[in-house]
């Protein structure tokens, strides 16, 4: 069940500072289960995909070594207040999500 | 810390009832004056962050963490519970004083009527009961815990303001204040040989917290992700010690936290923060 | 199945498949399935990870600055700030060298996007939190050590 983001967009002088929060167990596959001692079965974002205005600005792969609600910050020159951010993720079970938010 | 131990178990003990006994606001002093003593360089104001007061590194991560914290989707479920009506209709704001705003600071109070501490927790379940829902167990974190997670943040700001007044209120404290100064568990630690003997120093490689500053910051989400209430940990340390935990939300562990936030009186609450 | 997973499965080979399912209207020609790098990401050592990102001998740098903390408070969330002031950097690789499988995240940048990266790593032990940047087309490296320990006072 994909759960909705956090994105914080403000414009830093000429840099729009972005900052996503996502909503992801970010299950590594190497945890048991307390109770029946079955190994948990990996569960975690695999692609993330950021655009301003329709642009891609980021993309990244990611593995199970990012930490659960996974934070990531990134910085755009030459965004502008009023820009649209997108941001999109994909999971290894082909879970997604996108979420949308205004620079201020 | 023996002469201190003493000064406050002695004044207790010795000191016949009809006598006046240190009281609290002294007990709370002697402590500030113990712990600035030992750390001159540490401002009380500081305590609030625990052990994280003492070492840079740690703080850093902390304030980098509570920029955007993970736990974040837990307060929104707490706060969810919170807006949800009772069965009567009724909201929990409507139930509990000034709608449960700037009101933790407030709690433990002694109630004379009925002749015990009441915490929060109880407050918010006489809410419950009152309006046609069953209590919540206070140690569980999926409700009692969650609810308090986005609840006690309402009170963000406001400074602990524990009142003891009277000789009930009195006993309750003492008694709280006789079960942190005791040994217990097979390791035999009180609360205080870590928490006042140990504060500031390195145990294992624990940096340990003072207890002026202890109750103002719960619930904390451990590794940004375990909620953990006041006396959840209250239990933790228990089973640390390797000594049976007395049971949550009952007399010892209530009269414990009403002593222990009487300590932190005057100091800015702040709840659901990162701890590791 | 996801539908689109099924397509990708039936073709004889990922683009040819990829191809197919944008042809038959499953997938938009912007939305890609992004190449998972299996083998950089499950490889089990620094080296392997490298070879499986196709990076050979970055060059240390001493442009490239990595905030991490000295003692991680908990292991499971490790912040970490990685900024490259190598002009023309287009890419930031995190590796934990420690870690089962030390590549955490490969980031690309695009249209204005500075090298520059903030995030939260799990970490299992005392290691490197290694950065790989790309910049121009070469790469370059820089490390620093976060440690790590069991406390005596989780609960």
């Amino acid at each position: 069940m994909a759960e909705p983001m956090k994105i914080r967009a403000n414009m830093q002088g000429d840099v729009a500072d972005i900052k996503v929060l996502f909503n992801h167990v970010m299950e590594t596959g190497q945890r048991k289960d307390a109770k029946t001692g079955q190994l948990i079965p990996a569960l975690f974002i695999q692609d993330v995909n950021a655009t301003i205005n329709g642009t891609t600005v980021m993309t990244a792969n990611w593995g199970t070594g990012i930490s659960k609600n996974p934070l990531v910050g990134f910085k755009v020159k030459g965004a502008k207040a009023g820009d649209k951010v997108s941001i999109s993720w994909v999971d290894n079970t082909g879970d997604k999500r996108t979420d949308e938010a205004t620079i201020s | 810390m023996k002469k201190l131990m003493l000064g406050l178990a002695a004044a207790s003990l010795l000191l016949g009832s009809g006598l006046a006994l240190a009281t609290p606001e002294q007990d709370r002093q002697d402590l500030i004056d113990y712990y600035t003593k030992k750390y001159p360089n540490v401002p009380i104001e500081n305590y609030v962050y625990g052990a994280l007061a003492f070492d840079a590194d740690s703080m850093g991560q902390y304030n980098s963490i509570m920029e955007f914290p993970p736990f974040i989707g837990d307060i929104d479920k707490g706060r969810k519970m919170w807006e949800t009506p009772l069965k009567s209709g009724k909201t929990y704001a409507d139930c509990l004083p000034s709608g449960g705003k700037n009101i933790a600071g407030n709690y433990p109070y002694f109630d004379d009527k009925k002749g015990k501490v009441v915490t929060l927790q109880d407050a918010i379940n006489d809410c419950r009961v009152a309006n046609g829902e069953e209590a919540y167990k206070v140690n569980d974190m999926k409700t009692m815990g969650l609810l308090t997670s986005y609840m006690r943040t309402l009170s963000d700001g406001m400074l602990m303001n524990i009142k003891v007044e009277g000789p009930a209120a009195t006993a309750a404290y003492e008694d709280g204040k006789k079960r942190f100064f005791s040994r217990a568990g097979q390791l035999n630690f009180a609360c205080a040989t870590c928490h006042v003997q140990n504060a500031g120093v390195r145990l294992r490689s624990e940096l340990i917290s003072p207890a002026v500053g202890h109750a103002v910051h719960w619930p904390v989400f451990r590794g940004g992700d375990t909620l953990v209430t006041l006396q959840q940990r209250y239990d933790g340390c228990y089973k640390q010690v390797r000594a049976v935990p007395p049971p949550q939300g009952g007399a010892a562990l209530n009269n414990l936290e009403y002593f222990h936030s009487y300590l932190s009186n005057g100091l800015p609450m702040k709840a659901s923060v990162f701890r590791k | 199945m996801n539908p689109l997973r099924r397509n990708v499965l039936k073709g004889a080979t990922g683009a040819s498949a990829v191809a197919v399912a944008v042809a038959a209207g499953l997938l938009k020609p912007t939305q890609v399935l992004a190449d998972w790098n299996k083998a950089a990401f499950e490889a089990k050592n620094v080296g392997d990870a490298m070879k499986g990102m196709g990076v050979a001998s970055p060059a240390d740098s001493k442009d490239i600055t990595i905030k991490a903390p000295d003692i991680a408070e908990n292991g499971a969330v490790v912040p970490v700030e990685i900024t490259s002031s190598i002009p023309g950097t287009t890419s930031i690789a995190i590796l934990a060298e420690k870690n089962a499988t030390p590549l955490l995240a490969d980031f690309k940048f695009s249209n204005g996007t500075q090298g520059y990266i903030s995030t939260r790593i799990k970490m299992g032990a005392t290691a490197l939190v290694r950065a790989i940047v790309t910049a121009g087309g070469k790469t370059y490296t820089a490390a620093k050590e976060v440690k790590v320990t069991i406390g005596g006072c989780g609960g």
